[in-house]
């Protein structure tokens, strides 16, 4: 039962994943994109991590695709026509299919955790709360509060770049 | 039934449970939009409906024309309405979404009832153990999530339905939500701050909520604290969580996304029959399970009263009839305590409406990002700094 319900929400995780590249209307490619994050979560909860299954449906499916949504719709892309892909120079090509070639290699023969009685009898952090509120304040301290500035300073920069400061001098 | 119940696989005990679901939030839902039309009249002094009537019921003598006079018949006749008049598809919408977003707004809406407890029963030991179909340790995340998907509702029926009135709805709606999400997070924060005492295994949980807030008088002292329902506790918190509450359900005064003296119905003004009902339905099903949630957080679930929690007035009615202390006896006496706690928020809701003029859009924006922001963020400093303090 538990294998049979990973392996269809993975693939539909994959096919909607698919889906947000291949779909040319940017609403479809967005919704397919929510589909998947979706699909996330409930390989999450498969998983036993229902904490992270839901803080990604809240932050992820519930407000940043949200916001995605949004800009499609206010700036709606549909106006303009299609400008047709200019053809990739040769070595473009070649590069880009090596690469993707060699992450997908690497991925399917590297990627294999050793499965140790240690591995094993850890517990999940992702699955309580408790674990995982006390990782992110030990461990990942300084990871989480580098992501918040980094985060932060984004913020700002965008605050700087889009909004007119005409005739506020002093805010300058 | 019950063995046959237990049972049976846990494919078809899932669904029924989640049948249960629809079956009680379905009409519900649809009793309150009968008794928004019937408040909305009380309070402007009409009579309201009060025609429609089932021939049988009429002859009962007093009875009849009494629960004619009510309304009760005008939900059948309306649900009869919608389902069977032409449910005509407009030619310039985009199909596929157009009939996607009622779907997608019955959705979060049916599926967060399932992490919130509705009562309880007390077992041998005399614990009360909640009655809930799914009893998560992460219960107010989970209803947070699963109800934040409920703006895709919004956005596709206002993008869906390609003209201008329901876009500019869905715009509204949706940059409403995302704006008020903030302040109802972090309201609730202080809340779990001081049911989560050191020591003790971390926990979400609505009905842990609920259990904190059972605690008898016991002189004044710091242990009396647990008898306080949470709304005198933590005044500002109930408060700033109320009012996101009513921005994030869409209604009066914050109901931008379809008011309808300048966007027509906004959002679903394109909307007719049951489409159109199941947005309606939708957006009581929400009210209703803000309202248990307030409820179960800030005004002691199904403690009936601050310092007297349900075990008390078990073993009160246990005096007069031993009946009282059965399970099911008990169970249905919390439900009750319950729902009527959360049926009186659902009329202060419509009290609010039927009272409050609209906000122009600007206030509600500045409301939100100005006000309620920083107040739910002092809140929250606030109270980190109490419990500190209070922690031995």
């Amino acid at each position: 039962m538990g294998e049979l319900t990973f392996n269809l929400l993975a693939w539909f995780t994959l096919l909607s994943a698919a889906g947000v590249v291949i779909n040319r209307n940017a609403v479809n490619a967005a919704l397919c994109l929510l589909l998947c994050l979706t699909g996330v979560a409930g390989l999450f909860v498969v998983l036993e991590a229902y904490l992270l299954a839901f803080v990604l449906l809240l932050v992820y499916a519930g407000a940043v695709v949200a916001l995605f949504l949004f800009i499609v719709m206010l700036l709606d892309t549909s106006g303009a026509p299609r400008a047709l892909p200019r053809r990739l120079p040769l070595i473009a090509r070649v590069l880009a299919g090596g690469l993707i070639a060699s992450g997908v290699l690497s991925f399917s023969a590297r990627a294999k955790l050793p499965v140790s009685e240690a591995v094993a009898a850890a517990p999940g952090i992702g699955g309580a709360l408790k674990p995982y509120a006390y990782q992110l304040f030990t461990t990942y301290l300084l990871p989480v509060q580098i992501l918040g500035f980094l985060l932060l300073a984004a913020m700002i920069g965008v605050i700087v770049l889009s909004k007119k400061f005409e005739g506020l001098e002093d805010v300058k | 039934m019950v063995d046959l119940y237990l049972s049976s696989p846990s494919l078809v005990q899932g669904l029924l449970k989640g049948l249960a679901v629809i079956m009680v939030i379905f009409p519900i839902g649809g009793a309150c939009s009968m008794a928004e039309r019937k408040v909305s009249a009380w309070i402007q002094g009409r009579p309201g409906p009060n025609r429609a009537v089932v021939p049988w019921v009429a002859w009962i003598p007093v009875l009849g024309p009494f629960l004619q006079r009510l309304g009760v018949f005008h939900v059948m006749a309306d649900g009869g309405k919608m389902l069977f008049k032409e449910d005509a598809l407009p030619g310039h919408v985009r199909k596929f979404y157009f009939v996607l977003a009622p779907l997608v707004a019955m959705m979060p809406a049916l599926t967060t009832v399932t992490t919130v407890p509705v009562g309880a029963y007390l077992d041998a030991a005399g614990r009360a153990v909640p009655l809930v179909l799914a009893n998560v340790d992460i219960g107010i995340l989970a209803v947070f999530a699963v109800s934040s998907l409920g703006v895709y509702a919004l956005i596709l029926a206002g993008w869906a339905s390609n003209s201008k009135y329901p876009f500019l709805g869905g715009i509204r709606a949706s940059a409403q939500l995302i704006a008020y999400e903030l302040s109802l997070t972090l309201s609730v924060v202080p809340v779990f701050l001081w049911i989560n005492a050191p020591g003790t295994p971390g926990t979400l949980s609505l009905s842990r909520a609920v259990e904190f807030q059972s605690g008898v008088w016991q002189g004044f002292s710091t242990a009396s604290w647990g008898g306080v329902w949470f709304l005198f506790l933590m005044p500002v918190s109930a408060l700033v969580f109320l009012i996101a509450l009513f921005a994030e359900t869409n209604r009066h005064p914050f109901d931008m996304a379809e008011g309808e003296s300048d966007l027509v119905g906004g959002f679903h003004t394109e909307y007719g029959a049951f489409k159109w009902g199941l947005f309606f339905v939708a957006e009581y099903a929400h009210m209703l399970i803000g309202s248990a949630v307030f409820t179960l957080l800030f005004l002691g679930g199904w403690n009936p009263l601050p310092w007297v929690p349900l075990a008390t007035l078990v073993d009160w009615l246990t005096v007069l009839t031993p009946l009282a202390a059965h399970p099911i006896a008990v169970g249905l006496l919390s439900i009750g305590i319950f729902l009527g706690k959360v049926l009186a928020l659902v009329f202060f809701f419509m009290w609010v409406r039927w009272t409050v003029p609209r906000f122009r859009y600007d206030q509600v924006m500045e409301l939100g990002w100005k006000k309620l922001l920083p107040l739910s963020i002092v809140n929250l400093l606030f109270y980190l700094g109490a419990i500190a303090a209070l922690t031995p």
